[in-house]
């Protein structure tokens, strides 16, 4: 029985001790320790919520740059058509204004060449009957200054005849 | 009241080894009274030997008396015994209607052959407690009575160091926060940590909710008291091995401070379901009678649990040791150490299991007190 009754002694100084220790301990240990693992614990849920919004963010990001690359490509093939044309265009307009320019200095060409030849043609014919007069009358006057020869010739001429 | 949660956090396994304990208590225990009685048969031969035993040799072997050193340990004593005939005197308080209060040193009963003159009285030391000696040099049982003893007993000294223990590790582990804001713990900070951490997370916050905040102080400081001091009344040397939890009186204090905390801070449902319980009206003389014996009962349960647990521990060691003695024989000392060894590892388990228990069902009795809903 005695072991189960509680003595005044031990229940005063438990109660005494036990209190002032829940007082130091509340003061000194808890408060300080709770805070800090509560203030812990926040600081790791904070930065593993950033971390989800940064994860979010380049998600985000790449998506946005695979759009942006998708947009440039798109814009570069269009472009690179665009040039294309825009050459075949200007190559083509090119040759067919070649082409007619080329054909208009032909004929112009041409004509040249024909009015060229026909001044030359013409200036020929002058020449040659000029040419030929001058022959002529040196022939003659050559000819005509050797009257033996002369007689030859219609000699020889007349000879000619006689045979036909 | 649903408690069904409690069965369903973490420690579940932890309760299972606590039922596995309490099967193995009770075996253990039947086995022990069986010991018991051989022992007391064993005494009796030995002792019927020693009478039968030529008078010649009647240079008087101390009989060991296996109970009487057991309940010495188990109780609160003056002086503090650490080895051989080595002790400390302990510092004796007492309060007197006549003489008033009275400071003195145990050490002036030498063990209670001596007695002491205080300033009105003689005092007496009969087995552990101070009597007033009367007038016809015999102690006065009635002028006994009515002594206050406020002795810092071995007891006290014991709850004293296990103070001195907690207050140094935890003010330690506090600064070592203060130093290392937001880094991971360190040391003796790692050790700690989980450990105020499942007080927070597997016992306050299931059982209490939300308002547990108010309540961690008491938790965790009733947690720690207890356990360091089950841990340090398993060390067998000083200033270990006083039974401190294993005293009613500590903890009648304990679960006194629950029971205030549990009805300071209950709310009108609290109130509304002892006093106006839902069943019908002619019931609520009956109910509120167990009601409000639930109210005593539930730290009741607690006091004498603890109680029982730990002094329950300490017979057991003692009586394992005492066979040795009891046999008169170094053969069994291997046994009795295997023994003990098994126990000693049993009831480091049972010194945090029953800090654990105590903590986990203070934090019951006010979750259901704050309660708000029914």
């Amino acid at each position: 029985m005695e072991l189960v009754t509680p003595t005044i002694g031990l229940v005063f100084w438990t109660a005494v001790a036990f209190v002032c220790l829940l007082i130091l301990l509340k003061k000194f240990a808890w408060k300080p320790i709770l805070a800090a693992i509560h203030e812990r614990e926040q600081s790791i849920d904070e930065a593993l919520n950033k971390a989800e919004l940064a994860k979010h963010e380049m998600a985000r990001l790449t998506a946005q740059n695979e759009e942006l690359m998708k947009d440039a490509r798109a814009e570069r093939d269009h472009i690179l058509k665009e040039a294309k044309a825009l050459k075949d265009s200007i190559v083509h307009e090119a040759k067919t204004q070649a082409h007619t320019e080329g054909a208009k200095l032909i004929e112009k060409a041409k004509i040249e060449i024909e009015n060229q030849k026909k001044a030359a043609l013409a200036e020929l014919k002058s020449q040659v009957s000029t040419l030929s007069l001058e022959i002529a009358e040196r022939v003659l006057r050559s000819q005509l200054e050797d009257k033996a020869k002369q007689q030859d010739l219609v000699a020889n001429l007349l000879k000619d005849v006689e045979l036909n | 009241m649903d408690c069904s949660h409690v069965f369903e956090f973490k420690v579940k396994r932890l309760i299972v080894v606590f039922a596995l304990f309490l099967a193995f208590l009770s075996v253990s225990s039947r086995v022990f009274a069986q010991a018991d009685t051989s022992v007391v048969s064993a005494d009796t031969a030995v002792t019927a030997a020693h009478a039968e035993g030529a008078h010649g040799a009647g240079h008087g072997e101390e009989k060991f008396e296996p109970t009487k050193v057991i309940m010495e340990h188990i109780a609160d004593s003056h002086v503090w015994h650490l080895w051989g005939h080595l002790s400390i005197p302990l510092p004796v308080i007492l309060y007197t209607p006549d003489a008033g209060l009275e400071f003195f040193s145990s050490g002036n009963f030498h063990h209670g052959e001596h007695d002491y003159t205080g300033s009105k009285n003689i005092y007496r030391l009969v087995n552990d407690k101070i009597k007033i000696v009367g007038a016809d040099g015999q102690a006065d049982e009635a002028a006994s009575s009515k002594i206050l003893d406020f002795s810092i007993t071995k007891n006290v000294a014991a709850m004293f160091v296990a103070i001195a223990v907690i207050l140094i590790i935890f003010i330690s582990v506090a600064g070592a926060y203060k130093k290392r804001v937001g880094k991971a713990p360190k040391g003796l900070q790692s050790f700690v940590e989980p450990i105020i951490l499942f007080v927070r997370d597997d016992i306050a916050k299931p059982n209490i909710g939300h308002k547990h905040a108010k309540f961690m102080p008491y938790l965790l400081t009733v947690f720690f008291f207890i356990w360091i001091n089950n841990v340090l009344g398993l060390i067998p040397i000083f200033p270990g091995g006083a039974n401190v939890t294993g005293n009613i009186s500590l903890t009648f204090v304990l679960s006194l401070f629950t029971m205030i905390i549990v009805n300071i801070n209950g709310n009108k449902y609290y109130w509304k379901h002892i006093f106006l319980p839902n069943v019908p009206f002619w019931l609520w003389p009956l109910m509120v009678v167990v009601e409000v014996v639930g109210v005593i009962s539930k730290p009741f349960a607690l006091m004498v649990r603890l109680f029982a647990n730990i002094t329950a521990g300490h017979i057991i060691v003692l009586s394992l040791i005492s066979l040795i003695f009891i046999f008169k024989t170094l053969a069994i000392a291997p046994v009795s150490v295997a023994f003990v060894l098994f126990m000693d590892v049993l009831e480091l388990l049972v010194a945090f299991l029953q800090a654990f228990i105590f903590t986990l069902l203070t934090a019951l009795f006010i979750g259901m007190a704050v309660e708000e809903h029914h």
